[in-house]
């Protein structure tokens, strides 16, 4: 609070992107979690927020003379254009957001203040909703190839890998313990995902410090490991994402990439993703284009080409691709890595994953990929976001490029999918809000330390309770077993409106597919659930016994095996209910919803 | 010359036909004088495929050994490949392909031959006729009358025999006002809004040439349009540079001294050849298989084919501004009016009048603007996008029509009740058809060929309850608002259903639409 210098300002004007259409006026308020711009006229109150996480940089333009304007670029690619009439405000709001928009210590992250009506009982089974380990059980795993290992169970073999790896039966701890000495950061090659049908493997790590001449027996051995785990196939595929000139680079470095002639019956392969600065900037140049007044069709569509950005896509999903094809067809296992094992490798194994497996395309699936290939697996979001004020350099769209990956393959299948377009776009602003602690730090010990489980809320449970929002009412469960083969052709890559351009409500379609048939289905799911909710409201009343203990007592569901999420497990705990710091926006619809939500559930 | 004597191969056996998404298939393959026919010897009956040869936009021939490989490419952007054994069989049947898939006289089309059983020539021929819908709208009657000035095609040629225009100005003055606009094209009534009674008057350019001549009943004419209220607009699809320079070829616009009370606004459009070049550059870089996003990008780009879709919406916005806001009469027109004036009047008229978002009402306007108005569609749409002939008069703008009708349908997804497998069919028939509705460039042509006694009506067989269906939208919900499109270029897209429309993407989309359905059924049955 003490950065707060003017809580609140008047007579600010929110101007338009369209010069042609009115400006409006109205009072600038700044609370400890958020900017509120309020515009009220006669009859109508028209509120934006805008969380502190949210803002990317805060820019003070040149003064003019109807006043003094600021800019303010979200994470959200929200744009907001403020002209205030006295410099002095501006200054103050400046100075302000300057520091709210870029806390310096973790425990000023939204996440750590944010406490919604849930018991300690409730946060522990947030918490424990989506479970790496039970994706291990619903693979098959342990099987008789492979193990799930509390190796790493003090973070001493890799400190930014999971305290529990999926590795090769035959592959002994002085096998394990030596590769890792041999790759980067300690990051050995460990399973992502085991195929049931082909016993074919996706594993990762990071690059071998090979630099021009070193090798390394147990890396060696390890390799052989992994392939022998694969009786269907004599080689393994590795995969290293990065263009090859940037692998030979750092082979003077002393890492590099695998020879080879050193390793048996591996086939190598480059797959030439850009580094993460590279997509910094081409994510720039594309929002400059998003934010070009009006633009004619050829300046977009130059400037589209011109940022790179559906070229760094189709990168990566034609990566995702190769993966998915060596395991589906040719039943060959795939060791994957880039330079450290945590941006392109977490994108091009977690595509795999939901080109495999139908489970990763339920709204459930989805999330325990999340967690497994980038939350456990050491992706620094902390970094990656610029959650804290740190090294601009590291921040980069890795995250988002998965997503919109995600969103390119819904858009080739709208069939497949559990989850529609808002899911997406709401995990991509959950991400940046640090509202929950899951996406905070950047690997599981980090978030040990921060004791993140202890003093904060899980993302998941809250998405779950709103899914309803999330469905994608084509959802065909009949498709589910498919491999998806995406073409990845360039001209079936969209540029992504509803992401880039979230804010610019003009620029979508007016009318809504999408909720009309939410609407259609949700009356039936509503006509359906009457009767059950008028015997819900007598038991609560008392006037029937409970049946079936729903009501007072959550229930676990999450079985290994399960499908698709059928019931959200933290219930009549109003999760989203009122928080320390007035959230007004979050609390009351929330509370609606978990009124809805309880009646839904006997 | 009959048509069977360009047939010197009439039938070649164990022939290889290659489509996409399909597997290869060995067969008898057979020319005949409108259609190519390939059966699977097998299974005659489950089995072949029917091309009719006008479809056919262009071949390639190739030469294995001592067979023959045939490339077809379609109007409608399909490709096939046909591998014929025996050399001299192969160039009969491409020469006899060549010669009968570009047939100019009209009567020897095959709209004048086909005779399927479930349909009658007796039945009523087209959807409607300027006297029907003058009667039908009640709101002309007081100010507008028809008038049958042009009854004999004398005053303009590509005008139908009936026109709509003010009750107050005479058929005298419609004569002189016709000598003064290009190809007589006198200022006409293209719509009505039923809100304010404003309207789009549609003409071609007026000639006043180099010496800024007038023509007092043209302007007459279109000071009785406006009757009274002080202001209508001219919406001149040329630049002003261009329509400057049309003077000096004996065309040229209204100055505004002669026309007190008429705003003259400039948007420029592009048109004929332009038009066409980008067609064919669009599906060029819609079949490149190279993997290059910048070289798609860039291909799409320099295609132009989304410039002149946002034109086309951004102008008929204009267009709804004046009428619709602001409440004034507009007139638009370009050089000949037969082209880009008939797209943005059209266009105007979605997004302005929910009459014309049924099934009947388009048709209806398309009948009204396209067919009866004169837009030469022999000329415009004799080659698609693959033909290596020279370009003479082609054009794609009733192709551009449909794909901005389809950018609307995009973002009003409620609001028409046809589907987009309307705009695909149109899309077909336009270029290649059993029926006589896209015969000839104007109604004086179709007159003359007999098009009405002896061919069968698209938009009647179209409306027929059951074949209806397939076109309508199960999400349609009328709205009486203008529905105004955002020309955004964010906002506009390529049209994947029609120009990936052999893809495997399609067949993806076909899934999802028919979800769609089952969805909307599912809930029409509980309610």
């Amino acid at each position: 609070m003490e950065h707060i210098i003017t809580p609140k300002v008047e007579h600010v004007k929110l101007l338009n992107k369209y010069p042609e259409k009115k400006s409006a006026l109205g009072t600038l308020y700044l609370t400890a979690t958020h900017l509120i711009y309020v515009e009220q006229t006669n009859n109508s109150r028209a509120e934006t927020w805008v969380l502190h996480h949210h803002i990317m940089s805060v820019e003070k333009l040149p003064l003019t003379a109807p006043g003094c304007p600021l800019l303010i670029r979200c994470k959200t690619f929200q744009l907001l254009h403020l002209l205030f009439q006295k410099e002095r405000d501006c200054q103050d709001v400046y100075q302000s957001l300057l520091h709210l928009s870029q806390p310096v210590k973790e425990d000023e992250l939204y996440a750590f203040l944010y406490t919604p009506h849930q018991n300690q009982e409730d946060r522990r089974q947030g918490w424990e909703f989506i479970s790496v380990a039970n994706d291990f059980s619903r693979m098959g795993l342990s099987n008789e190839y492979w193990e799930i290992s509390p190796l790493n169970k003090n973070y001493e073999i890799c400190s930014t890998y999971p305290s529990i790896l999926g590795l090769p039966k035959n592959a002994s701890v002085a096998v394990v313990t030596g590769s890792a000495k041999f790759r980067s950061r300690g990051r050995l090659p460990v399973l992502s995902y085991y195929h049931k049908d082909t016993k074919a493997a996706i594993c990762r790590c990071s690059q071998p410090l090979s630099g021009l001449t070193s090798r390394c027996v147990e890396d060696e051995q390890m390799l052989q490991a992994i392939s022998q785990a694969n009786p269907n196939c004599p080689f393994i595929y590795v995969v290293d994402t990065r263009p090859k000139l940037n692998a030979m680079a750092n082979r003077a470095a002393g890492k590099g990439y695998e020879n080879e002639d050193n390793y048996s019956n591996i086939r190598f392969q480059f797959q030439g993703i850009e580094n993460i600065h590279v997509m910094r900037n081409s994510l720039q140049k594309l929002l400059e284009v998003c934010s070009m007044k009006s633009p004619s069709m050829s300046d977009y569509l130059t400037g589209l080409e011109n940022s790179g950005w559906m070229r760094h896509i189709k990168s990566v999903m034609d990566a995702g691709v190769f993966l998915a094809k060596a395991v589906s067809e040719e039943r060959a296992s795939v060791l994957v890595h880039c330079s450290d094992g945590w941006d392109r490798t977490a994108q091009v194994c977690s595509l795999a994953c939901i080109l495999l497996d139908p489970y990763y395309r339920t709204i459930k699936g989805l999330m325990v990929l999340i967690e497994k290939e980038w939350i456990s697996f050491g992706h620094k979001f902390s970094h990656r976001c610029g959650h804290l004020d740190s090294d601009p350099k590291e921040v980069s769209p890795v995250f988002t490029q998965f997503l919109e990956c995600v969103w390119q393959l819904s858009e080739q299948f709208p069939c497949v999918f559990e989850f529609n377009e808002r899911y997406l776009i709401e995990i991509h602003n959950q991400v940046y809000a640090c509202q929950y602690g899951n996406f905070i730090g950047n690997c599981q010990k980090e978030r040990l330390d921060m004791r993140l489980h202890e003093k904060t809320f899980s993302l998941w449970p809250h998405l779950l309770k709103n899914q309803h929002l999330y469905r994608n009412p084509l959802y065909r469960r009949s498709l589910e077993s498919t491999v998806l083969r995406p073409s990845t052709l360039p001209l079936h890559f969209k540029f992504w409106c509803g992401m880039y351009n979230h804010y610019d409500g003009g620029m979508h379609p007016k009318q809504s597919v999408l909720d009309q048939l939410l609407s259609l289905t949700q009356k039936q799911v509503e006509g359906e659930r009457t009767m059950t909710e008028l015997q819900r409201l007598a038991v609560a009343d008392g006037v029937l016994p409970d049946p079936s203990g729903l009501i007072s007592t959550p229930t676990k569901q999450d079985s290994p095996c399960e499908k698709t999420p059928t019931a959200p497990v933290v219930q009549s705990n109003g999760s989203c209910a009122p928080l320390i710091n007035g959230d007004a926006e979050e609390a009351v619809p929330g509370a609606e919803k978990c009124n809805e939500e309880e009646g839904a559930e006997s | 010359m009959e048509l069977s004597e360009h047939i010197k191969t009439a039938n070649v056996e164990d022939v290889t036909l290659r489509r996409p998404f399909h597997p290869a298939l060995r067969g008898t393959l057979c020319v005949t004088s409108h259609h190519l026919l390939f059966s699977n010897r097998k299974d005659e009956a489950s089995w072949q495929l029917l091309i009719l040869l006008k479809n056919i936009d262009a071949i390639e021939k190739r030469a294995v050994g001592s067979s023959g490989t045939i490339t077809i490419k379609c109007k409608d952007l399909l490709v096939l490949q046909l591998e014929i054994p025996g050399m001299e069989e192969c160039l009969n049947i491409a020469s006899s392909i060549e010669a009968l898939s570009s047939l100019e006289s009209v009567t020897e089309m095959y709209p004048f031959f086909y005779r399927p059983s479930h349909l009658t020539l007796l039945g009523p021929w087209g959807l409607s006729t300027t006297e029907q819908y003058y009667k039908q709208t009640e709101r002309l009657w007081d100010r507008w009358r028809v008038s049958k000035v042009n009854s004999d095609y004398s005053v303009c040629p590509s005008y139908p025999s009936a026109v709509i225009v003010p009750r107050e100005v005479d058929d005298d003055k419609l004569i002189r006002s016709a000598r003064f606009r290009q190809g007589g094209r006198f200022p006409v009534l293209s719509y009505c809004h039923h809100s304010n009674g404003m309207v789009i008057m549609r003409s071609s350019q007026p000639l006043t040439g180099a010496n800024k001549k007038r023509c007092k009943e043209d302007e007459l004419l279109l000071q009785a349009v406006i009757d009274g209220s002080e202001l209508g607009y001219i919406i001149d699809l040329r630049s002003a540079q261009q329509a400057q320079q049309a003077r000096m070829t004996g065309g040229g616009f209204e100055s505004k001294s002669c026309y007190r009370h008429w705003k003259r606004i400039h948007r420029h459009h592009e048109r004929g050849k332009v038009v066409q070049e980008s067609l064919i550059k669009l599906v060029e870089a819609c079949s490149d298989l190279s993997h290059s996003v910048d070289r798609w990008l860039s291909k799409l780009e320099n295609s132009k084919w989304l410039s002149h879709v946002h034109s086309a919406l951004s102008t008929a916005g204009l267009v709804v501004e004046c009428v619709e806001r602001d409440g004034h009469s507009v007139l638009v027109h370009g050089s000949e009016g037969t082209d880009n004036t008939l797209l943005v009047s059209s266009l105007a008229q979605i997004i302005l009048d929910p009459a014309s978002r049924t099934v009947t009402g388009f048709l209806c306007l398309l009948e009204r603007e396209w067919i009866q108005a004169g837009h030469p569609f022999q000329q415009r749409c004799a080659h698609s996008a693959y033909s290596h002939a020279r370009l003479k008069q082609e054009c794609p703008s009733f192709l551009l029509l449909l794909d901005c009708v389809w950018q609307v349908w995009r973002q009003f997804p409620l609001a028409l009740e046809f589907s987009e497998a309307l705009l695909l069919r149109l899309a077909q028939e336009v270029y290649a058809s059993n029926y006589g509705t896209f015969l000839c460039n104007n109604e004086q042509e179709r007159c003359a060929a007999g098009v009405k006694e002896n061919t069968h009506c698209l938009f009647q067989s179209m409306l027929k309850p059951d074949i209806e269906e397939q076109y309508l939208n199960p999400l349609y919900e009328p709205t009486d608002l203008a529905i105004w499109p955002s020309v955004h270029p964010q906002s506009l897209q390529l049209w994947t259903g029609m120009f990936l429309r052999w893809t495997e993407y399609a067949q993806n989309m076909e899934e999802a639409r028919e979800e769609v359905w089952s969805i909307v059924k599912e809930h029409r049955e509980r309610v």
